[in-house]
């Protein structure tokens, strides 16, 4: 029978909640630069324009066909090279988060943009018709009549979405940046108690998880109704 | 003020207007009606270009509506329109559906575009519910509400689109009799409808259409006294029946 020992735990705390503010860094910019960005690709596919939505398409397809792991490892080894070659950043500079939020949000910025256009094509026609007979441009159409009532549909899409995102960060660990499972394994590696900083780890983001998720449906009732 | 010449719309093989001609000159009224499907709607829209066609042009107030160098924005900011299924913004008050247009289409400010807005409330008999939203209010209220605000841009005409079809029948005649008063300032205006009452009362003339045709233009009277084709008296006398 295994002996656990949770002693380790409390001293580390500290250095847990560097890790979780990390994971939150990474999450909070992925969710909004992703919903941005997402915003613009689902115009795009929408725009009627052949290329615009042509490439709107690929960049979608491309990024939900591959692995997020994969490409969090060519974005924590091209980007330091990249930036390097730019903006003459030295390599030896640390990049790895900046690189980490840049992965996240492009990635996420697909999945965020096929939830958009769908909330998008859940505002009745008639009301971009409406607002183009006041004589507004497609532009002002979609800031201010279609996109705010399509956000308002999809608020609960696009959080639980964020909370898969929450989660799918411990996937750095490939680039041993310090996020909240990072720190977690270095403490359980350090200590030799990699079962129980692997449990609590695990504990954490369910917890965490299960809250937002439940919040997220209670609001997903009251906007129902 | 508005001049439909010889058009014509296809969706495929499927002929929607076929070779479409009338005229609406300034302050008259004109009742488009015919059997559902027969291309009324569709002709109405395309005068605001919110349908395009293929053959034919569209002038409105000298500005013709297919040309690609027409500025569409600014020429349906002038050209009011009124839907079936009322279209406010959901998400809005009724005073920020009326003035969100005026401020971001005409560059008005906001007391001036919300003082305009109250002018046409009050003018529809709804000023009381200026602060409530769309859901809050009944269709016919609804649809008041959208004739002010395609009012509240100082349209030079006005479209309808069924404005009553969608409504219940208690609620058609409080959306009729604005439309009435409008006709009666002398306000241009091209409306698909079944309200055959309202045709006779305000109308100049009317337009009857089916499959795509227009098969009887005709001054009201005339119309309804001495309809001409065949398929016009069919519609008369199954729409005035009841």
């Amino acid at each position: 029978m295994y002996a656990f020992d949770w002693s380790s735990i409390p001293g580390a705390l500290p250095f847990l909640w560097r890790g979780m503010k990390v994971t939150f860094e990474i999450t909070v910019t992925a969710i909004a630069v992703g919903i941005a960005w997402g915003t613009v690709l689902a115009i795009l596919r929408l725009s009627g324009n052949r290329a615009l939505s042509w490439f709107a398409a690929s960049y979608v397809n491309a990024f939900r066909s591959i692995p997020l792991v994969m490409v969090l490892l060519w974005f924590f080894l091209l980007v330091p090279a990249a930036l390097e070659r730019l903006f003459d950043i030295p390599r030896h500079e640390d990049t790895r988060l900046m690189s980490a939020m840049v992965a996240f949000a492009l990635f996420e910025a697909a999945y965020y943009s096929e939830i958009i256009r769908a909330g998008i094509q859940s505002v009745s026609r008639g009301q971009a018709s409406a607002a183009l007979a006041l004589g507004m441009t497609y532009a002002q159409a979609m800031r201010h009549v279609i996109l705010p009532q399509a956000f308002r549909n999809m608020i609960p899409l696009l959080l639980t979405q964020g909370v898969i995102l929450f989660q799918d960060t411990s996937l750095v660990y490939v680039s041993l940046l310090a996020d909240f499972f990072g720190v977690a394994t270095k403490v359980g590696d350090r200590d030799g108690r990699m079962v129980e900083l692997l449990l609590f780890a695990g504990a954490v983001y369910f917890v965490i998880s299960y809250v937002v998720s439940t919040l997220v449906r209670s609001l997903q009732r009251r906007l129902a109704t | 003020m508005i001049s439909i010449r010889n058009v014509s719309k296809h969706y495929g093989k499927f002929q929607a207007l076929k070779d479409c001609s009338t005229e609406v000159a300034k302050g008259e009224v004109i009742v488009v009606c015919g059997p559902s499907g027969s291309g009324k709607s569709t002709l109405i829209k395309c005068v605001n270009g919110l349908e395009t066609f293929q053959q034919g042009e569209i002038v409105v107030d000298g500005t013709s509506v297919a040309d690609r160098r027409t500025n569409l924005p600014k020429l349906r900011s002038r050209v009011g329109m009124v839907f079936q299924h009322f279209e406010l913004f959901p998400h809005m008050s009724i005073t920020e559906n009326l003035v969100l247009a005026q401020a971001k289409v005409l560059g008005r400010g906001r007391d001036e575009a919300v003082a305009k807005g109250m002018k046409l409330l009050d003018r529809v008999g709804l000023r009381s519910q200026a602060d409530k939203f769309p859901g809050q209010l009944s269709g016919g209220q609804q649809q008041r509400v959208a004739i002010a605000r395609a009012l509240a841009m100082d349209p030079i005409c006005m479209l309808f689109d069924e404005p009553t079809s969608a409504l219940d029948p208690e609620m058609i005649n409080e959306v009729l009799d604005v439309m009435v008063e409008l006709a009666r300032e002398g306000m241009t205006m091209m409306c698909v409808t079944h309200e055959m009452g309202f045709a006779r009362k305000v109308a100049h003339r009317v337009v009857f259409m089916d499959r795509g045709e227009i098969v009887e233009d005709a001054q009201k009277d005339e119309f309804f006294d001495r309809p001409r084709s065949e398929r016009a008296q069919q519609f008369l006398s199954k729409i005035l029946h009841h």
